[in-house]
């Protein structure tokens, strides 16, 4: 035995003993009809060949590895942004418990949602039942002042209408009649995550500023000059939202942030468990139809919010997940624009100080090819930063991108000479990823956590950026927007660039004449 | 332009819903109405009189062959036939897989994120059957249809089924604003037609707002893929057609709640008038011969 009470190996060290090995040699030998060692060499080579590469970008009717999530994610994302909003899904619990534990392990923190419960007799009969007893339950036990109510993919096939149910349960008396229940309709199937978030942030605008689902009168606009922000599906809110809170007040702008997620995911440990911790209040979601404009840090993520609240006489403003100067002086500029507001010395000292970093490390960066996936507007952003500092995005994928988003991508690439010879790719997975960075060899790729796998196979080194990021912690508390986030993203690339250095310079007497400590 | 008005034509499989409402809403383009067809029958034969078509091209069997919805523009599904009228078939599967209901709700979804309903007067929903799952009732969600109005006649079956249709309708109609425009019997002569459907009406707190009756030219007109409005405008059906389009023209915020009936109920009404006779409970599920037997006991 491997295993004893004295010496307890755990699973990265166990399964190599000698028995371990003997076992799955065998297990392979009779039981999986093993091709030979070379055969699986000869196709593992091809897989790396344009020619594969050709037939996998033929393929039309197979998904490997989508780089997105499904729209109720998102919808999560939305509501938990909320003043004591408690998520709650229509759908099985199976669902809910994948956007808890997606969540959970990327923040590192509980992230509470309901649902509704549906099995077969739901899926048969309709889910009334469900949400009548649900939100009864979910409204006595866990007393939140608000209850988002999104949907899934068997709540959506059946057609369960989300109006109806919630006003019949509101009749059976499952919560009281003036009880906030706003709703979004996100069929799992359609779109993604960033989907799911725009969905349900215009569904909580909706229900407060347009009448509660035909409750209460609709409320008058009376503007004043407030700027409303909302930050989009992202995997950095906790760091993003501070630091553009802290922009905010150095600037002495009047501003509601509209689905504010920085402190639900980020509880303290002092013996309090915080099931709701910060949120934008329901009272400042329903005023922020008086504000003077809205702008959106991430446009693919509210594709259908910022025109419904154009339609209400704001100004709107959309931008593509800026990082680094050009990106931030954008941001800035407008909200400078649209509060009256001057850009304050700190800020412009801050802009100086990330200048003066990409220039003493330009000689690193200039020229570096990069292959980059992730969401719409974020792989927008870090395209933007990286010509900026003079590297090449030659690879950006979505899988969640669409046609209009390629066409924004390459007018970006065409905006630089850096971008001469970089191509976008909308709606493709990660399979194909894998076959560009074979065949169209980059130094670094940047990408969430599923990323290590296209590592591994490809031997190019991953630059940890995206959502979700399970393994490696605490990044989310560091912030990707305004200079100082643009700094971090600047280090965060550096630290691997000098990284992959070290790794290629260490053999001793063979490659360690370059094995410095200066860089 | 005033408000969009938006109606739905339910009713039994075969009843003479789609012939219905497209000689219904010819005769409405007659009047001046600009309106919207939108076919939500998996047969897609909603919209042939107007477009003299065999069957239009789908939302989804274009969304299918195109691989999504996303990639679908109201061009390529929106034809215009007779006098204007613009026609949509959300369609769906073939009989016996997949979800049509579930086709239902992604059609109509994309036609109105895709501006098909700016500019018409009217928008009419073709509906078929029962209402048997959530996205055949995605037509009477809120802000959708105003009025339901439920083809039928004086079948048993058709009127069990306009019944089931009010108990869908009562469902959504207390917690929106969907409501019973009234019952049209398109004739089949059977025994006191007239007079059933009307009883049947009155029972669901509604009228019947016209009785169509039987006419071959409908028939003539059909062959030809046309309505009776534009085959033979001038003949005594197109002037019946014309009829229940002002009566459902300004039948506008006159729907009731529907105060459905239970299955007893509806025996009874047909015994009424005598079209049933009373049921012997002890005769019940015995054969012949053991009906004999018994007799002779």
């Amino acid at each position: 035995m491997s295993q004893n009470a004295d010496k307890i190996l755990d699973h990265f060290t166990l399964f190599r003993e000698p028995e371990y090995k003997e076992m799955l040699e065998n297990k392979k030998k009779n039981f999986e009809q093993p091709v030979a060692e070379i055969e699986v060499a000869k196709v593992r080579e091809w897989l790396k060949t344009p020619e594969y590469r050709e037939k996998n970008f033929a393929r039309e009717a197979l998904t490997i590895n989508p780089a997105k999530a499904c729209q109720p994610l998102g919808a999560v994302f939305a509501a938990v942004g909320f003043e004591s909003t408690l998520p709650f899904v229509h759908g099985s619990q199976g669902c809910v418990a994948y956007y808890r534990s997606h969540f959970s392990r990327h923040f590192k923190e509980p992230t509470s949602c309901v649902s509704s419960s549906m099995t077969e007799d739901a899926a048969v009969f309709g889910g009334l039942n469900n949400m009548i007893d649900g939100l009864a339950n979910a409204y006595s036990l866990y007393k939140p002042k608000m209850i988002a109510v999104s949907s899934t993919c068997m709540a959506e096939v059946i057609g369960d209408d989300l109006n109806a149910f919630i006003k019949n349960a509101k009749e059976k008396q499952s919560v009281p009649m003036d009880f906030d229940v706003p709703f979004a309709h996100t069929p799992a199937f359609v779109g993604s995550h960033v989907t799911g978030y725009d969905n349900v942030m215009k569904g909580i605008l909706a229900h407060f500023w347009d009448g509660k689902a035909g409750t209460v009168p609709k409320l008058e606009r009376q503007p004043n000059g407030k700027i409303n922000f909302i930050g989009g599906f992202d995997g950095y809110t906790v760091g993003n939202l501070r630091e553009i809170k802290r922009i905010f007040d150095l600037m002495g702008v009047e501003y509601t942030i509209v689905g504010d997620n920085s402190d639900v995911w980020d509880t303290p440990t002092d013996g309090e468990f915080r099931m709701y911790d910060g949120g934008t209040t329901l009272e400042d979601a329903a005023n922020s139809l008086h504000a003077k404009a809205t702008i959106s840090m991430q446009e693919y993520c509210t594709e259908k919010t910022l025109p419904f609240i154009a339609l209400h006489g704001q100004e709107t403003v959309a931008l593509n997940h800026p990082i680094g100067i050009a990106g931030t002086d954008k941001f800035l500029m407008e909200v400078a624009r649209l509060s009256g507001k001057e850009i304050p010395d700190a800020l412009t000292k801050e802009r100086g100080r990330l200048v003066d970093a990409i220039a003493d490390s330009n000689a690193h960066i200039h020229g570096k090819k990069f292959a980059i996936y992730g969401d719409p507007d974020l792989c927008l952003g870090l395209a933007a930063f990286l010509l900026e500092l003079g590297a090449e995005p030659t690879t950006v994928l979505a899988t969640n991108g669409g046609k209009d988003w390629a066409v924004k991508v390459q007018a970006l690439f065409d905006s630089s000479p850096f971008g001469k010879n970089c191509h976008v790719y909308a709606g493709k997975d990660l399979w194909h990823m894998r076959s560009l960075l074979f065949t169209d060899k980059v130094d670094f790729l940047i990408g969430n956590t599923y990323g290590k796998f296209l590592e591994r196979d490809t031997g190019v080194p991953l630059i940890r950026i995206g959502f979700p990021i399970f393994d490696r912690h605490h990044h989310h508390r560091y912030p990707l927007w305004g200079y100082q986030g643009g700094m971090n993203v600047l280090v965060k690339i550096l630290d691997k660039i000098f990284d992959d250095i070290d790794q290629n310079t260490q053999e001793t007497a063979k490659t360690d004449y370059s094995f410095d400590i200066i860089r | 332009m005033a408000a969009l008005r938006q109606i739905a034509f339910y009713g039994k499989g075969g009843i003479g819903k789609s012939t219905t409402s497209q000689n219904t809403l010819a005769a409405l383009a007659d009047l001046g109405q600009k309106i919207l067809i939108v076919g939500c029958d998996p047969k897609a034969d909603s919209t042939r009189l107007i477009l003299h078509a065999k069957a239009q091209d789908s939302i989804l069997s274009l969304a299918a062959s195109m691989g999504s919805v996303e990639d679908l523009e109201l061009e390529q599904v929106m034809k215009v036939g007779y006098k204007n009228i613009r026609c949509v078939e959300s369609g769906g599967p073939e009989p016996g897989v997949g979800c049509a209901g579930r086709g239902v709700i992604t059609s109509i979804n994309f036609l109105e994120e895709n501006g098909a309903y700016e500019g018409v007067d009217y928008v009419s929903y073709d509906v078929l059957g029962d209402v048997v799952c959530g996205g055949f009732a995605m037509p009477i969600r809120e802000n959708k249809a105003q009025e339901i109005y439920i083809v039928m006649s004086g079948e048993m079956m058709a009127m069990y089924a306009a019944n089931n249709i009010a108990k869908g309708i009562l469902k959504y109609a207390n917690s929106g604003g969907v409501r019973l425009g009234g019952l049209i019997c398109n004739e089949r002569q059977t025994d006191k037609e007239l007079e059933l459907s009307d009883a049947l009406a009155k029972r669901l707190g509604t009228t019947l707002i016209h009785f169509v009756p039987r006419d071959n030219i409908v028939q003539h007109a059909e062959l030809r893929r046309m309505t009776v409005l534009e085959y033979a405008p001038n003949s005594k059906q197109a002037e019946e057609y014309r009829t229940l389009a002002t009566k459902i023209h300004n039948n506008i915020g006159k729907g009731i709640i529907p105060t459905p009936i239970t299955m007893d109920e509806l025996e009874e009404l047909l015994m009424e008038f005598g079209v049933m006779n009373a049921v012997d409970e002890s005769q019940v599920g015995l054969t012949a011969a053991e009906l004999a037997a018994k007799a002779a006991a």
